[in-house]
């Protein structure tokens, strides 16, 4: 092969992004490949073309930073030096010998296969959001906070008129003013976290000054548009029959305990949830990648313990886009460097090193101000299904536990089908080790994404390299 | 402003017609079927296949399968992936969307 | 644990082998303790689809042993059914050439002398039972007797209803004998169990409890993966495979083999087995194996092209020599008693083995002849 070693970079996302420009600014060839039908992830989602938003940047902040990153795209791609695959649902990553075939699905449908051969993988496949669950959180018109944002930003439709944002975690202010910005009325505000934490955590949180006056701006928002908002507050239940009509909000002890007597009313039909994001791993872990915890272990060039596959972003730890963009920078130099037969230089990329190492102390900190409520499995009754796919209840997941003598995630799933769904536990698994009581041990997911058995079936022909934009 | 296509100043072409169980809603160019859903003011097109309960979007980003529905007749699409297209026949998924 | 628990025998696995011994043992007035290093179905039970078949049997001490343990898990069904999703289901075995037919039928005609229920069924009738089939197949055999449980619960249910003290989590590190060499119980790393029995239900890795306790058994591994579909209604009926099955369970070979056996749950997905391969104990993920299973499934059942795979996972089949388990008293070492080794049947099988060792516990003359099954019957070849 004459050609130059060849990098895929999965996820399009702020370190995909990050890591395309770095290693292709170095010249070597890269294969972007991403499952949207633009790039920009989560954090970037853009309205689709055919909306032809005159405006995107409404929805957005850190807009210059986005636009720094989609130019960049746009000449790598236009100079011949990035290809860029939208609509490529990855399952798979291979390891061959002579290097890792890509397996996609292609399109919304999902139905035909696509695959891209390359020397070395990085993986940056984000994450997602998780919520605990309480009585009545199936109903529609409760979503997750990170899917009320996702749809206004990449279809510009909101869920519904009048909306209580609640859980916990940095996303909630910007998910509320994001909405009440598009006309949805909030009702409240609801933050499980302490305000005296921030106080605790100053140390770590002052080091990022600029995020502190993007909280403040988003606070500012909310505070003119006279959104109630409730610290130290939870959701104990969502009312309705066939969608949400209510929902009851609690005041919290100092343990994290619903304080008896203090439930009130609030009508809305949309209640946006979040109590945080998990990392996207599986097919870092069917690579056979060590993890540690829920996360990909890397290494300071972030390297995976899999020679030739780096990941940065949300799979080696929730941080944010800043994060993300510092990570992927380095995995995509590091990469570069290798790939091109080169020692990788850390000196090449000591700004981005010191801004991941003050980003990862922000996240830490974060961590420690927006915690769910301790005591979150006191409100949530046995008859509450906790595992919405294959719905297994609360009780069947307390008898598995207290009677059959289950005492991990596996045993749990096994005794009781929570997390055998379509979704594989990603929605669940949090929930379900938090009731039965032990830790959310990474589950084994050979197919990040469900894949048709006639595509499974095919032998891989030579690699197809359609989709290119 | 008082909607989301004002806020980013948004100028899709003409509406079209699609239908949700027989019934025509409009749709626009651009949109994913829940988002056509939801804008004809539907936030459910799915029952489970245990209880036989609603539910619509829940992750909104593929991730969670709660939005599947039968679209022109394939089951299990995720309407917060798939685009919705001009004449699309959208179908309530009940239980598993398929037939014996 | 700072007082020794006493029993009357200990089981070591609480995988559905330990579990059958552990409820028989009770039933027969003993007072047992089952302890595993992991947790309850966590081995190979956590990994298979709940076959309990002897369509795949020659006739021999394997299909009686199955015919036995047919019986008693339809006993068990009255008692647990709804909660071990117990289904009498039938299996179908399809020819997919006239060549593979007449071996198929004459099979068939030797199991039936053995008293099993095994019905050819000519091309047109496969459909009656079987109606999204590829077309075109010859014929095949129905077997009724072929039923499924749901593996995991199983186990939890019998180990629950067995009264048995059970301890997960909990390594065994050591088999304290007597200076005759009769076992005392076992050591763990939370403290000593004692007992005058010990059976080991330890499944793949039966070999390691055995060298324990000072005695070889040749258990290896061999591994097997499951593709699971989304959730379909009842497009499957039976337990369906292709005859080439029986062949690829009774080889020697190391290398893949894949036969497709392809089924419906009452739960919704459809199973897709079953590869054979010996690699140790590799757990990695394996495209080719996965692949061979889906083209497989796909040859037999056109429609499953269409339908998704959601997930897969992997096991390892207690693997022995001559495809036997190893059930009763070790002579080598008195108060061991194996419960071990039975490649991909044991779930089938544990009602059978733990009915018999409970006899022989009990020392009562055991229904079945249990020569066939000594597990010393290795000895000369490993020496």
């Amino acid at each position: 092969m004459s050609e130059r070693p060849r990098l895929a970079v999965i996820g399009a996302g702020p370190a995909g992004l990050a890591a395309t420009l770095a290693a292709a600014g170095r010249g070597v060839p890269v294969t972007l490949v991403d499952s949207g039908t633009a790039a920009g992830g989560q954090f970037y989602r853009q309205p689709a073309a055919e909306l032809r938003a005159r405006r995107p940047q409404a929805l957005h902040h850190q807009w210059r930073t986005w636009e720094r990153l989609r130019d960049g795209l746009h000449d790598h791609v236009k100079a011949g030096a990035v290809r860029h695959l939208t609509d490529h649902h990855v399952w798979f990553v291979e390891r061959l010998p002579d290097g890792f075939t890509v397996h996609a699905l292609l399109g919304p449908e999902q139905e035909d296969p696509a695959t891209v051969h390359a020397d070395a993988v990085l993986l940056a496949t984000g994450g997602y959001e998780h919520v605990l669950p309480f009585p009545g959180w199936t109903l529609p018109g409760v979503l997750t906070a990170g899917g009320a944002q996702a749809m206004l930003k990449g279809t510009l439709t909101v869920p519904g008129r009048t909306a209580v944002v609640a859980g916990t975690g940095p996303l909630l202010l910007p998910v509320a003013t994001g909405l009440a910005a598009a006309g949805v009325e909030l009702a409240a505000l609801v933050e499980s976290a302490d305000p005296r934490a921030f106080v605790r955590q100053s140390r770590a949180l002052v080091s990022q000054p600029g995020k502190l006056g993007e909280g403040a701006a988003y606070a500012g928002q909310l505070l003119r548009r006279r959104v109630r908002t409730l610290f130290r507050h939870t959701v104990v239940e969502a009312h309705g029959t066939d969608r949400v009509e209510a929902v009851t909000l609690a005041a919290l002890d100092a343990d994290g305990r619903v304080r008896p007597g203090t439930g009130r009313r609030i009508a809305c039909d949309t209640l946006a949830v979040s109590h945080g994001m998990q990392p996207h791993t599986d097919l870092a872990e069917s690579l056979g990648c060590r993890l540690d915890g829920p996360r990909v272990h890397v290494d300071d060039e972030q390297r995976t313990d899999v020679p030739g596959v780096w990941a940065a972003g949300e799979p080696t730890g929730i941080g944010g886009s800043a994060l993300a963009l510092a990570e992927g920078h380095i995995a995509g130099l590091s990469a570069a460097a290798r790939l091109l037969g080169t020692e990788a230089d850390p000196g090449e990329w000591a700004t981005a090193a010191k801004s991941r190492t003050r980003q990862r102390e922000f996240a830490a900190g974060l961590d420690r101000v927006y915690r769910p409520p301790a005591h979150w499995t006191e409100q949530v009754a046995d008859d509450t299904v906790l595992c919405r796919c294959e719905e297994v209840t609360a009780g069947a997941v307390r008898e598995a536990v207290d009677e059959l003598g289950a005492g991990d995630l596996r045993t749990v799933k096994l005794l009781t089908r929570a997390g055998m769904g379509w979704c594989q536990g990603r929605m669940c698994g949090p929930a379900v080790a938090g009731l039965a009581g032990c830790r959310l041990t990474p589950s084994r997911r050979p197919f990040a994404r469900p894949v048709p058995l006639g595509v499974l079936a095919q032998e891989p022909d030579r690699p197809t390299e359609r989709g290119s934009s | 402003m008082s909607s989301p296509l004002d806020l980013a100043d948004a100028h899709p072409g003409p509406a079209f017609t699609v239908t949700l169980d027989g019934r025509e809603i409009e749709a626009l160019p651009g949109q994913t079927v829940a988002a056509a859903l939801w804008t004809a003011g539907v936030t459910s097109w799915r029952t489970t296949r245990g209880e036989g309960r609603p539910r619509g979007v829940f992750c909104g980003i593929g991730v969670c399968f709660d939005c599947l529905v039968t679209v022109n007749d394939r089951s299990g699409q995720r309407a917060c992936l798939v685009p919705v297209t001009p004449g699309d026949v959208i179908r309530t998924q009940e239980g598993t969307g398929c037939d014996e | 644990m700072s007082q020794p628990l006493t029993c009357d025998v200990v089981v070591v696995g609480a995988g559905m082998v330990g579990a059958a011994c552990a409820l028989y043992a009770a039933r027969a007035g003993l007072d047992v303790v089952v302890v595993d290093r992991g947790p309850v179905a966590g081995g190979t039970t956590g990994a298979g689809e709940g076959n309990l078949l002897v369509s795949d049997k020659e006739p021999g001490p394997e299909l009686d042993l199955a015919l036995l343990s047919g019986r008693l898990w339809g006993q068990l069904a009255e008692e647990f059914g709804q909660f071990i999703e117990y289904e009498a289901k039938g299996g179908v075995v399809v020819a997919t050439s006239p060549g593979s037919l007449t071996a198929l039928e004459r099979l068939a005609a030797e199991q039936r002398a053995a008293g099993v229920l095994a019905e050819p069924v000519a091309g047109g009738a496969l459909y009656t039972l079987e109606p999204h089939l590829a077309p075109g197949l010859p014929g095949g055999v129905h077997y009724p007797q072929d039923s499924q449980v749901m593996p995991a619960l199983a186990a939890a249910h019998l180990l629950r209803a067995s009264g048995a003290r059970l301890f997960t989590g909990r390594t065994v590190t050591g088999v304290p004998r007597t200076s005759d060499g009769s076992v005392l119980g076992v050591r763990t790393d939370r403290g000593d169990i004692h007992a005058p029995a010990l059976v080991n239900a330890a499944g793949t890795w039966g070999g390691d409890l055995a060298a324990l306790a000072g005695a070889t058994l040749p258990v290896l591994p061999r591994r097997g993966y499951v593709l699971v579909t989304e959730p379909l209604p009842r497009m499957i009926r039976h337990k369906v495979y292709a005859a080439d099955y029986v062949a690829d369970v009774a080889s020697h070979s190391a290398a893949l083999q894949t036969s497709p056996v392809v089924e419906g749950t009452a739960a919704g997905p459809i199973l897709i087995g079953a590869s054979r391969e010996r690699v140790g104990f590799d757990r990695s993920f394996s495209l080719p194996a996965l692949r061979a299973l889906a083209a497989g499934a796909t040859r037999l059942f056109p429609f499953l092209a269409e339908v998704r795979a959601i997930r897969s996972y992997v096991g390892f089949r207690p693997y022995m020599p001559d495809h036997l388990p190893a059930i009763g008293p070790d002579p080598r070492v008195p108060g061991l008693y194996h419960a071990c080794g039975h490649e991909g049947a044991g779930i089938g099988l544990s009602t059978g083995t733990g009915h018999l060792l409970a006899q022989v516990l009990a020392a009562k003359t055991p229904d079945l002849d249990l020569t066939p099954f000594r597990p010393d019957r290795f000895a000369e070849e490993a020496a």
